[in-house]
């Protein structure tokens, strides 16, 4: 049966179309949910896209928390449901407290572009199963506030519980521990900066997503 | 009866935080002649007007407000301000 996906449009997310089609390319179905849907219907994962939800007002993702599918969302996250953060999801998931830390402007204060070289950390996520730990994957970002922040309690925590599931080889923003995506302890909630699905899209004109 | 509270909320990153925002504005300065200058952070002011029986009431739902959705305590801390509404 087809692996059915839940892409979230939140006013200002941009980039759903895409990972629609690239859940597509790989054999899944993508189907867009509205934010203000109160159900998922029947999907077996959720993706929150990156963008600018509700324009990044107050803070990115501070606004998008309280829409009403994301009540729905954490349902299906506390159940155990597969939940991935793309870039401004990412920060949606910290702002919604189903992720520890929080997403800060980038060291530099440089929107940043371009391909980042990240090394798999952990195999017990939902994203990274089928990878191997030191598996180095180039994924292009594209983000302004991907500086990943957390207390040292919570960074001691992560680590503990295999929580890391992306490292930056060459850190680009300033993220504590190169950190570029972490999963919840069950490992069903993933976020991470980079964005896997552009690479998958007939609109990235170089195939970059390489293992280099 | 309520009474009308004029609120103003500082929000800044918490300490030990590297704030990129200030540490560029510091480094801006000398350049445009003013020395000497250290420390700078850069936060968010919000003001508005809250009704409520009491301060005590206004200040408690001031801070709900601001634990919930105004400031992101994993990053920032947030100072409140209450007077009575001009």
């Amino acid at each position: 049966m087809t692996t059915k996906v839940g892409v979230v449009v939140f006013p200002g997310s941009n980039c759903e179309q895409d990972v629609v089609e690239a859940v597509n390319t790989v054999g899944g179905s993508g189907e867009l949910l509205w934010h203000k849907d109160t159900c998922l219907g029947d999907v077996d994962a959720v993706v929150l896209p990156g963008g600018f939800a509700h324009g990044d007002y107050l803070r990115t993702g501070a606004m998008a928390r309280f829409s009403p599918i994301m009540g729905a969302v954490e349902r299906f996250a506390r159940d155990g449901g597969p939940v991935v953060g793309i870039c401004n999801g990412f920060q949606i998931l910290t702002e919604a407290q189903l992720l520890p830390g929080a997403l800060y402007k980038n060291r530099g204060l440089k929107f940043l572009c371009q391909p980042a070289v990240l090394r798999v950390e952990s195999m017990d996520s939902v994203l990274t199963r089928g990878l191997s730990i030191g598996d180095e994957l180039k994924i292009p970002i594209n983000h302004f506030e991907g500086n990943f922040i957390c207390s040292e309690q919570v960074l001691e925590q992560l680590r503990d519980k295999n929580q890391i599931v992306f490292t930056y080889r060459d850190n680009p923003n300033g993220a504590t521990a190169d950190i570029a995506g972490i999963c919840n302890e069950n490992g069903n909630v993933v976020g991470m900066m980079p964005s896997p699905s552009v690479p998958l899209t007939r609109y990235w004109v170089a195939p970059t997503v390489l293992y280099c | 009866m309520s009474t009308a509270f004029d609120v103003a909320v500082e929000v800044s990153l918490r300490d030990g935080i590297a704030d990129p925002e200030g540490l560029t504005i510091e480094r801006a300065l000398p350049a445009l002649g003013f020395s000497g200058v250290s420390g700078v952070r850069v936060g968010k002011s919000l003001r508005f007007v809250v009704e409520a029986s009491d301060e005590d009431e206004a200040r408690t739902q001031v801070e709900a407000m601001c634990e919930r959705f105004l400031a992101n305590p994993v990053i920032e801390d947030v100072d409140i301000s209450l007077s009575p509404a001009s």
